[in-house]
């Protein structure tokens, strides 16, 4: 509704110049947009230079990037660092717990923004508008505020060091943001398909789990791919909560090599580039999901 | 909960979507929200209750005794030094994960969309976006590690060796130690690095909303680029203009993970966020119930500052409509 009344109102808004050059649109690239095409292009390669020099920097020998600077290449491809971080820490097992923690997240956290919004977008339960705002506190509340009451729960549940204390934690809070964007998206559901299905007698959960959910699945797997990244990348709960060292994720592990003072930079370095190596492939296969999804919640 | 509805038998139009259904309640839908009230009900108000309580009270935690406080943490909150000192901080995150980001996004976003896309291909633009967007998705720690390896002190540091390598001179500053400056002006940078792609990517899928008539029609008035921008980009992506505000301000409030790393809130806690602090006195402090009182007050600013958000925005569609 707002595109509308903007679109109209924008042309009004402009300044109209008394002599209008006419200017074809095939016409050919000006110095200008060469100019700017290049600072576009200067500033991604600012942006991505860090992540280079973690790839010119992890393949030198210790003795290599104590001679040389870090902007130099390195004399020879060198697997020291890399090799010492695989020894070191069990990063096979941080990688699993990453992967299984996030994956159950962003299944159980669809599940659940599924059934919440059902009752709210479809169901139009009393007071929807409160129950929508009520859910969300779990995405505004600061980790903080549930730290210390949780650990102790966890504590009492023996749930510590157990990743499922991370997954619960985070079903709540992922799903706060699902049961926000699927209620908008249900609110707006073609009535006829409901009541074609009601008059085949179908129930409601029937209606809901073969006839609601195959035609939203396209935004439920976008919901996923951003729930997976998202527990993936949390670091507060998961330090408070997971502390045995089979129980750490691969943000935490780093974190801890980080930590130790006896840590060598080149296998910091290596341990850094290892870590972001599962995201960037993540990103690669869902680049477009990732990119298109970000703005599905964005506005309604 | 008690709130189920009476008046079920009127339809109305905004029922429009609801499963008609013969003998159906609709009270039936509140068994939907079974799993998900009980497990808000666990992880999220219960751990609010009992800090809100524990902030009216001295706890030393484990199995001493609570002692009743009345409004001795909150008192003592509005005095603390380091507090204060955190409060202050946020406004500076705010510049780096809001400001900054929007300002530059809008910018970057347009030059994207309008130069490079238009006239160098839409693949150069869909190249560089996804390059802006890599530090967003990376694991904030895994970036603060990153950082904190450019950022080593002395002749260790790879900005260090970089200044030297430019000036000529030996740079040896201690970044993230040395003083609040350095050390602030460090978690900034940091947090602009990781921030920058979420506005590029939502307001560039904004400006595809925008009808390209509008731009030639623009065009063909003798508008330049920048009367364009002001006219017709910005009036038409203001909503996702307020929404990439609304998110960041409240991640901003939120913010831990990039001091946690980077500084621990060093040199001399002068670049404590609320956050980490409120983490550092439930760990290392004396009485949770002050620790309770800290991460409280951050949970009503960050839900004083969502209302507000709201409010300004129902206000801005009603406007609108």
């Amino acid at each position: 509704m707002t595109d509308v009344t903007q679109a109209s109102a924008a042309p009004k808004r402009r300044k109209a110049k008394d002599d209008p050059t006419s200017r074809n649109k095939a016409r050919p690239r000006t110095a200008a947009e060469w100019i700017l095409m290049v600072l576009a292009v200067l500033g991604a390669l600012v942006i991505i230079f860090p992540v280079l020099l973690l790839l010119m920097n992890a393949f030198k020998s210790p003795t290599d990037y104590a001679n040389s600077s870090p902007l130099d290449f390195p004399e020879a491809l060198d697997f020291t660092g890399i090799q010492t971080f695989w020894e070191q820490q069990n990063f096979p097992r941080a990688l699993w717990n990453s992967i299984f923690i996030s994956t159950l997240v962003a299944v159980f956290a669809v599940i659940l923004s599924v059934l919440n919004s059902f009752a709210i977008g479809i169901g139009r339960v009393k007071g929807r508008t409160w129950i929508v705002l009520l859910f969300l506190m779990a995405n505004l509340v600061p980790q903080e505020m549930l730290f210390d009451p949780l650990f102790q729960l966890y504590d009492d549940l023996g749930l510590l060091s157990n990743p499922w204390s991370v997954i619960i934690t985070f079903t709540v809070i992922q799903a706060a943001f699902g049961t926000y964007l699927l209620s908008s998206l249900l609110g707006t559901f073609p009535k006829e398909i409901l009541e074609a299905a009601a008059m085949d007698g179908a129930t409601r959960w029937r209606s809901l789990r073969s006839v609601i959910v195959p035609v939203i699945k396209p935004t439920l797997s976008v919901l996923m791919v951003f729930f997976f990244i998202w527990t993936w990348n949390e670091f507060l709960l998961p330090l408070a909560f997971l502390n045995s060292p089979d129980s750490l994720t691969v943000p935490l592990i780093l974190e801890q090599l980080n930590g130790e003072r006896q840590t060598d930079t080149t296998t910091l370095v290596a341990g850094t580039l290892i870590s972001i190596i599962p995201t960037i492939i993540f990103f690669l296969i869902f680049q477009r999901t990732l990119t298109r999804g970000i703005t599905a919640g964005a506005v309604k | 909960m008690t709130t189920t509805p009476t008046r079920r038998r009127t339809v109305s139009p905004a029922d429009a979507a609801r499963i008609p259904q013969r003998g159906g309640h609709k009270w039936g839908y509140w068994l939907y929200f079974i799993p998900g009230l009980l497990l808000m009900a666990a992880i999220i108000f219960y751990p609010i209750v009992r800090n809100v309580r524990l902030s009216f009270f001295h706890w030393r935690g484990g199995r001493a005794e609570e002692q009743f406080a009345g409004l001795e943490n909150w008192t003592a909150l509005f005095q603390d030094h380091e507090f204060l000192q955190s409060f202050q901080n946020i406004f500076l995150v705010i510049v780096a994960m809001v400001i900054v980001p929007t300002l530059l996004g809008l910018v970057i976003a347009a030059l994207l969309f309008d130069v490079v896309g238009r006239r160098f291909g839409g693949k150069l633009s869909s190249f560089l976006r996804a390059t802006y967007y890599i530090p967003q998705i990376l694991p904030i720690a895994v970036a603060g590690v990153l950082f904190g390896w450019l950022l080593k002190p002395n002749s260790d540091g790879v900005v260090n060796q970089f200044l030297t390598a430019i000036t000529g001179d030996e740079v040896t500053i201690n970044w993230l130690g040395g003083s609040y400056g350095t050390a602030m002006a460090s978690v900034m940078v940091l947090m602009i690095w990781i921030q920058i792609g979420y506005p590029i990517v939502i307001f560039m899928a904004a400006l595809q909303r925008v009808d390209p008539e509008l731009y030639e029609a623009s065009e063909l008035d003798g508008a330049n680029w920048f009367e364009r921008f002001r006219a017709i980009t910005l009036p038409m992506i203001r909503p996702e203009v307020f929404v990439v505000s609304l998110t960041t301000t409240i991640a901003a409030l939120k913010v831990f993970a990039p001091v946690f790393i980077l500084t621990q809130g060093g040199p001399n806690k002068s670049t404590y966020v609320p956050s980490f602090y409120a983490y550092k006195e439930f760990i290392n402090g004396q009485d949770k119930g002050y620790a309770a009182t800290i991460a409280t007050a951050v949970t009503v600013v960050v839900f004083i500052v969502a209302v507000i958000f709201i409010r300004v925005q129902n206000r801005a569609e009603r406007k609108d409509a």
